[in-house]
């Protein structure tokens, strides 16, 4: 057992600071910080601690959300750098930077401009593009249904193909399987998106043929060949995330089945399958749902380049050129939405392992 | 320590990292042209005049390969030194003293965190003009936020240990309990995560290169180099595939040695509890 803790170890890591990462104060090793509250929350907390912690982390996510948008919004403005002037470049008469400025608001002062912009939000309107002019809320809207539709079915294939490899390689421990598995998936993780990418382009597309390359995907094609266009890019995306996932999957396992009350149960004579069913399975869920969780989270992340590799009109592109002509309200705009998917993931990650397991309604 | 004791896989990767830090510190010498020399026709073949064919302006790519190895592991090792640095100095500062600046920093580091790195790097790399420094300081700052997070757990657990107290009555400041106390024991877990954060630096500043958002052309760099060269795919030339293969390379070989180390002082001390 010992000879597995060092991946087990290194695999926990991302598990245990996503759960600190949204809970606010972390229960454990906080070193007793006073908690914030008075008796009339405490007294809410002990009639109905499951509706208490549910309120509580999403009020904690919605306070996080707003104050990534600070970060998105005013994190541009205090940077150095003037837009107006990088816009125009270097040979641009002061009077036509004023000219820009004045004509994109930049001349008010940021606290104004941020109060319009959450307020345009709220509302859905993410303003207009400065390079195009066209409305960003239109264009995501095209867009955001086809990066959705693609993480959707990486997640769908790769999801049930890790935990079922991560149980398989728990099984075969120490074995030939476990150890084939072992080696591939950290070679797997080694490897950037763009390579998987380009060797899928490179030998499926364009030796094979099987497929075609750039993965475009207009607005009324049929549901057929959209899946078809899509096979690629989700193939990168799976294998991209697979690695990680199963790992991540094997140590949380691991982790249960080697606790005391797993020796309890062998040790009464209890057969396998019992034990997995009855002891070993409602322990894991909470750990493998959390796994997947920050998986799916970092598919939203991978998305950005598997889209850029394959031509994929939705919103990583999207983000990727607008970052290169500097076109802020798009990329303050795609940043938002990013974060607020990444931050809906974990937090539902947090609110489903509380769920799954009682032990953690009731931090010490 | 005995050389017998360590495994093939992570002779594997000592050897594929030396070979890398070879090409990295000895490039100008061991590169049979200039890193912007253009020797002959564009998207030669492999093999022939020159090893690996030339790339997408016909400069040899083999040259460029060991120049981008100087500049992606330069640039790596700089930004992960530079997160080490800050993210361990915070992180044991927090676990020290404790209180509102534990919070504060705590807080603050899960905020940066609730920002995926890339879709933050992109955010902060639109407004900030393009210039190699710049790019170090993004990502280290960006990567210290996990060197943080481990960093405060590792230190949590060892400053409530009684030879740190036992330190803290004798009138030691918090720069020898940083230092002498908590840096010497925690080491073996930071190492570890050294190599993973390095791995991690690689991937991505290739990324970011490679969406055009890193180091800036004619400068070679192995994710810029992929970016040069991704044109050729659709006609069947693998030219992208080399240096994208040497950035995966680099990184398992890191991974290989990582995983023997984590193994070895898991082994040796039982892990820090957890084990």
């Amino acid at each position: 057992m010992v000879q597995d803790s060092g991946p087990a170890e290194k695999g926990r890591q991302p598990q245990g600071s996503l759960a600190a990462g949204l809970s606010g104060p972390p229960p454990a090793n906080d070193g007793g910080a006073p908690k914030p509250g008075g008796a009339g929350l405490s007294g809410l907390r002990h009639r109905m601690p499951l509706a208490t912690l549910l309120i509580q982390r999403l009020g904690l996510s919605a306070l996080l959300l707003l104050a990534v948008s600070v970060v998105v919004f005013l994190g541009i403005e205090a940077l150095p750098g003037d837009f107006a002037q990088t816009y125009l470049g270097q040979s641009a008469t002061p009077q036509a930077v004023a000219n820009i400025r004045a004509e994109l608001g930049l001349d008010r002062p940021a606290v104004t401009r941020y109060f319009e912009w959450l307020g345009g939000v709220v509302q859905g309107d993410f303003g207009n593009s400065w390079a195009s002019g066209n409305s960003v809320t239109e264009q995501i809207g095209l867009r955001l249904g086809n990066t959705l539709f693609l993480a959707f079915w990486a997640a769908l294939v790769s999801v049930p193909l890790a935990v079922g490899l991560g149980m398989l390689a728990v099984h075969f421990r120490n074995r030939w399987p476990d150890r084939l598995i072992n080696v591939v998936s950290l070679g797997a993780i080694s490897l950037p998106e763009f390579f998987v990418g380009y060797i899928l382009i490179l030998f499926v597309a364009v030796q094979g043929g099987w497929v075609t390359f750039p993965s475009t995907v207009y607005a009324d094609m049929p549901f057929g060949q959209r899946l078809e266009a899509i096979i690629l890019p989700c193939a990168t995306l799976v294998l991209v995330v697979l690695a990680h996932m199963m790992r991540m999957t094997r140590a949380a396992i691991l982790n249960v089945m080697s606790s005391p009350y797993i020796e309890t149960a062998e040790l009464k004579g209890l057969d396998t399958l019992r034990i997995i069913a009855r002891h070993a399975a409602p322990n894991a869920v909470a750990p493998i749902i959390t796994v997947v969780a920050l998986n799916l989270a970092y598919l939203v992340v991978g998305v950005v380049v598997v889209e850029v590799v394959f031509v994929y009109p939705g919103m990583g592109q999207y983000m990727v050129d607008a970052v290169t002509v500097r076109d802020m309200p798009v990329v303050q705009a795609c940043g938002l939405i990013f974060a607020a998917v990444y931050i809906l993931l974990n937090m539902s990650a947090d609110i489903l392992s509380i769920l799954a397991n009682p032990r953690l309604r009731h931090p010490r | 320590m005995k050389w017998r004791a360590i495994p093939l896989s992570a002779w594997i990767g000592l050897a594929g990292i030396a070979a890398a830090l070879f090409c990295a510190i000895f490039a100008p010498l061991i590169a049979p042209y200039g890193e912007r020399e253009v020797v002959g026709d564009i998207w030669l073949p492999i093999g022939g005049e020159f090893l690996l064919g030339t790339d997408n302006l016909g400069r040899d790519l083999l040259s460029r390969l060991i120049y981008g190895a100087q500049t992606t592991i330069f640039v790596a090792l700089a930004a992960t030194v530079l997160s080490f640095s800050l993210g361990v100095m915070l992180s044991f500062t927090a676990a020290v003293v404790g209180g509102w600046t534990d919070q504060g920093l705590s807080r603050l580091n899960d905020l940066m965190m609730s920002i995926p790195t890339l879709i933050f790097a992109l955010i902060v790399l639109a407004v900030l003009p393009q210039e190699l420094w710049i790019l170090i300081l993004v990502m280290a700052v960006l990567d210290s936020t996990r060197v943080f997070r481990l960093g405060r757990a590792v230190a949590v657990d060892i400053t409530v240990m009684e030879f740190v107290e036992a330190a803290r009555l004798r009138g030691e400041g918090r720069l020898w309990i940083i230092f002498r106390e908590i840096l010497p024991n925690t080491l073996s877990p930071l190492l570890a995560e050294f190599g993973l954060r390095f791995a991690f630096a690689v991937l991505f500043l290739s990324t970011l290169s490679f969406l055009g958002l890193g180091i800036q052309p004619p400068e070679a760099d192995w994710g810029g180099i992929v970016k040069d060269n991704k044109d050729g795919i659709i006609f069947g030339i693998p030219a992208a595939l080399i240096p994208g293969a040497a950035i995966a390379g680099l990184a398992i070989c890191v991974n290989l040695v990582v995983d023997w180390l984590l193994n070895r002082t898991a082994s040796l001390k039982g892990g820090r509890g957890d084990g």
